[in-house]
């Protein structure tokens, strides 16, 4: 889809990682880092079918055509489903946390059957979008719902979770021009305007 | 490529690869991800905060050997008071259930993996306007939220201490801002806290020990703004140094303050009270759950059981101090409920878990031309304190300050998901203007009432403890500060030359579960934190607001933490312990 596709990088030739052996990077973030960019983990909790389907929707979720190879989100879900670890709380309308991935993966995709009669992963990406939408919207009609709020499924597990993945990677920290790690140097410039050679520059 | 350079960093392929291939196995020494998961304090010594692979000697004791005092949680409030009996000579063992960080192998400048800080077992958050528990509003480890907390550390108006009385409305405390003010300005000097010559709010106060932080854009921003509409503004004083003090070096505005400082710059409770209680004789046991506190047939307690490894352990007290905040306080005392308090140890009051108040938290954000790049600098530098000492002109009770904002990506992408619902390519183009943005958000006072409680869930733990059941909504004074500070954010937003400004809702703090006050049927402790019930049970954090100000509570749970270890030790030498 046409719509997907970026504007113009607004930090052209930025690369976070070029900073990998400046005193912007200690060793334990260069470790977490590393781990993060090379040791991307293999499926273990989600079902081949969970996962193929949940890949659909992150690719819906966060776009992005322009990578030939797209910053894995799919794969930190399921580790995160495999070590059951969760944020902290839960409301008490919602299971816990893998029941509730479980039953909504399973929801999204009955969502899918119901309105185009498909599987959500085969659905081309606008119709993906428009189920999408509805959940967003609150129009959700599957009654594998029941007992799970569409929404918040939605907005506070799908949406929050990528999110989550998707900004802490490098990539994505190029392409909103963060400074990134920054130990044991930090900044030294910090008013309107002002950037540390070793910051991103912006295309004006 | 693209791919090339995501997945190939720019170093010498050698060194990675041998650092990768063979990753720490979980629970060892200095390993990152894994620090969370063997107890690092025993065999006569704790970890060296100030030093790689250091180490300190520590005193231990014996659990049936009975120590002077056992204290639940190693944060503000704990380790602050673990450090005040030990330097008084009392014996101490602190219980905590997280880990004993080592900052400097265990901070990595990177939000993902620095979620270990928080609190995250479960908890159940419900109600009609249910709170968002975790990063928040909890801390995992010795130090506790003092280990990611953003380092505001200003007082509470004097009002505030009297608020029914003077200001008509909340409840008042059974202390006076002047019995206070000595212990404020003890926390403030070991916080070496840094800030402004002048600060434009509250009584006449001594200089701050360290001179203000350089401001960031972030800041300017509010100053900008404030000097626009003619209200004052200040830099925030902050527990973080702006000068070389004792091992710590002066913070270098890496940002990454809300994930665990990796320079030691910021003074937690993880390097300024526990070495120092450490050095005073006290010991403090990391991973350590306390599950039950254990009342004796006198009415005292005992001790209190904990599990530590796989093995549930009893230790023996004298006095036992409960430091877990205004969540895990309530939930222990009513999970150690028996015989004479079948509803909850030290509730005769029935006021164990009730009157929860919490800080509003509405933001106000906006685009600007030039570039904020609010990831540097410590995440709020600038404060605006008006409608805190402002009581004419507002349609509410209560107060709020605001300050500047710093959220570093992955929060400001979970900002933009939950509060603007952006998703695709929407979300996408909105976060390529993160350097763009500038954001006030406020720390808004919210009415203590009954209704907002902390209960114990059908649900269990992985120790077999029941969970919390957070219960929470807002009254309608609460409602209408935060559409009155949304209101003058966003004015001042626009008065400093803000586009589109939008809001947001949050909250933070969590305080008021366990009060203190003049009058055992209405709060749970005294204004020394002594409960009511149990003469020999005490409580020290944030459950002991009755209201919540609005500011933000560590310095003055730090305060409060002063004055408790100097009361009992005023109390011991009368023989009234």
């Amino acid at each position: 889809m046409n719509e997907d596709h970026p504007t113009p990088p607004r930090f052209p030739g930025y690369d976070v990682l070029a900073k990998w052996d400046s005193p912007s990077f200690d060793d334990v973030t260069r470790d977490v880092l590393a781990h993060r960019l090379d040791v991307v983990p293999p499926r273990r909790w989600l079902t081949a079918d969970e996962w193929e389907l949940l890949d659909a929707i992150n690719a819906r979720l966060l776009p992005q055509p322009e990578r030939a190879n797209p910053i894995p989100i799919t794969p930190w879900i399921d580790a995160m489903l495999f070590d059951d670890r969760g944020e902290g709380y839960r409301h008490p309308d919602m299971p816990p946390l893998r029941d509730a991935w479980r039953q909504g993966l399973a929801a999204v995709d009955d969502e899918a059957r119901r309105v185009h009669d498909l599987p959500f992963a085969r659905l081309d990406t606008a119709a993906q979008d428009a189920v999408l939408q509805l959940l967003a919207d609150g129009r959700a009609a599957s009654p594998r719902w029941q007992g799970l709020d569409a929404r918040r499924f939605f907005i506070h597990h799908l949406l929050k979770t990528a999110a989550g993945f998707y900004y802490a990677h490098p990539a994505a920290w190029n392409e909103i021009g963060f400074g990134g790690p920054a130990s044991p140097r930090g900044y030294v410039r910090l008013g309107f305007d002002s950037r540390d050679p070793w910051e991103a520059k912006e295309a004006r | 490529m693209e791919r090339d350079r995501l997945r190939r960093p720019r170093e010498p392929a050698r060194l990675r690869p041998a650092r990768l291939r063979q990753p720490r196995p979980v629970g060892s020494e200095g390993g990152a991800v894994s620090a969370g998961h063997s107890p690092r304090t025993g065999a006569g010594r704790a970890p060296d905060v100030f030093e790689r692979g250091g180490w300190v000697t520590m005193r231990e004791y014996g659990d049936d050997e009975p120590v002077d005092f056992a204290i639940v949680g190693a944060g503000a409030g704990g380790a602050t008071l673990a450090c005040k009996l030990a330097e008084a000579g009392f014996s101490v063992v602190v219980l905590e259930a997280g880990p004993f960080w080592r900052p400097l192998e265990d901070f990595a400048s990177d939000e993902e993996a620095q979620q270990q800080l928080y609190w995250l077992d479960e908890r159940l958050s419900g109600g009609a306007d249910a709170l968002a528990l975790g990063g928040n509003n909890s801390g995992w480890g010795v130090g506790g939220s003092t280990v990611h907390f953003s380092m505001i550390s200003l007082r509470f108006r004097p009002d505030w201490f009297q608020s029914r009385s003077r200001l008509g409305y909340g409840v008042d405390w059974p202390i006076t801002y002047e019995e206070l003010a000595p212990y404020y300005d003890e926390a403030e000097r070991a916080l070496a806290v840094s800030g402004p010559v002048r600060y434009p709010w509250g009584p006449p106060r001594r200089r701050y020990p360290y001179r203000e932080h350089e401001m960031n854009a972030a800041g300017l921003v509010l100053a900008r703004g404030a000097e626009n509409m003619g209200i004052p503004w200040a830099s925030v004083p902050l527990a973080t140094v702006s000068a070389p003090r004792g091992k710590s070096p002066p913070c270098v505005y890496r940002g990454f303050c809300n994930f665990g400082c990796a320079t030691n710059a910021k003074q937690s409770a993880l390097i300024v009270w526990i070495p120092r209680a450490l050095a005073a004789g006290a010991e403090v046991r990391d991973l350590a759950m306390a599950g039950r506190i254990e009342l004796g047939q006198d009415g005292r307690a005992q001790g209190i059981h904990y599990r530590r490894g796989d093995q549930w352990r009893f230790q023996r007290a004298r006095n036992v101090v409960v430091s877990g905040y205004a969540i895990e306080t309530p939930r222990l005392l009513l999970n150690s409920a028996c015989n004479r308090f079948p509803h909850g140890l030290a509730n005769g009051s029935g006021l164990v878990g009730t009157h929860l108040t919490t800080h509003a938290g509405p933001g106000m954000w906006a685009r600007f031309d030039e570039e904020i790049r609010w990831y540097k600098g410590p995440p709020n530098m600038a404060v605006c304190e008006h409608w805190n000492y402002t009581d004419t002109g507002k349609d509410f009770h209560g107060g709020y300050a605001f300050m500047s904002q710093g959220p570093l990506p992955r929060a400001w992408a979970q900002l933009l998901v939950t509060e603007k619902n952006l998703w695709g390519a929407a979300l996408r183009r909105e976060m390529r203007d993160y350097n763009h943005m500038a954001g006030l958000v406020a720390v808004a006072e919210t009415e203590p009432r009954a209704c907002n409680r902390v209960e114990l869930a059908d649900v269990r733990d992985r120790h077999g403890l029941p969970v919390a059941h957070v219960t929470f909504a807002y009254s309608d004074n609460d409602r209408r500060m935060q559409d009155h500070a949304r209101r003058f954010m966003g004015a001042m937003l626009e008065a400093a030359g803000g586009h589109d400004v939008w809001t947001s809702d949050d909250t933070s703090h969590i305080l008021g579960t366990c009060r203190m006050g003049s009058d055992r049927a209405t709060s749970v402790v005294n204004a020394d934190g002594r409960s009511w019930d149990v003469p020999n049970l005490w409580i020290c954090d944030g459950s002991l607001f009755p209201t919540a100000g609005g500011v933000n509570p560590s310095l003055t749970i730090q305060a409060l933490a002063c004055r408790m270890g100097a009361r009992i030790r005023t109390l011991a030498a009368r023989g009234e312990l």
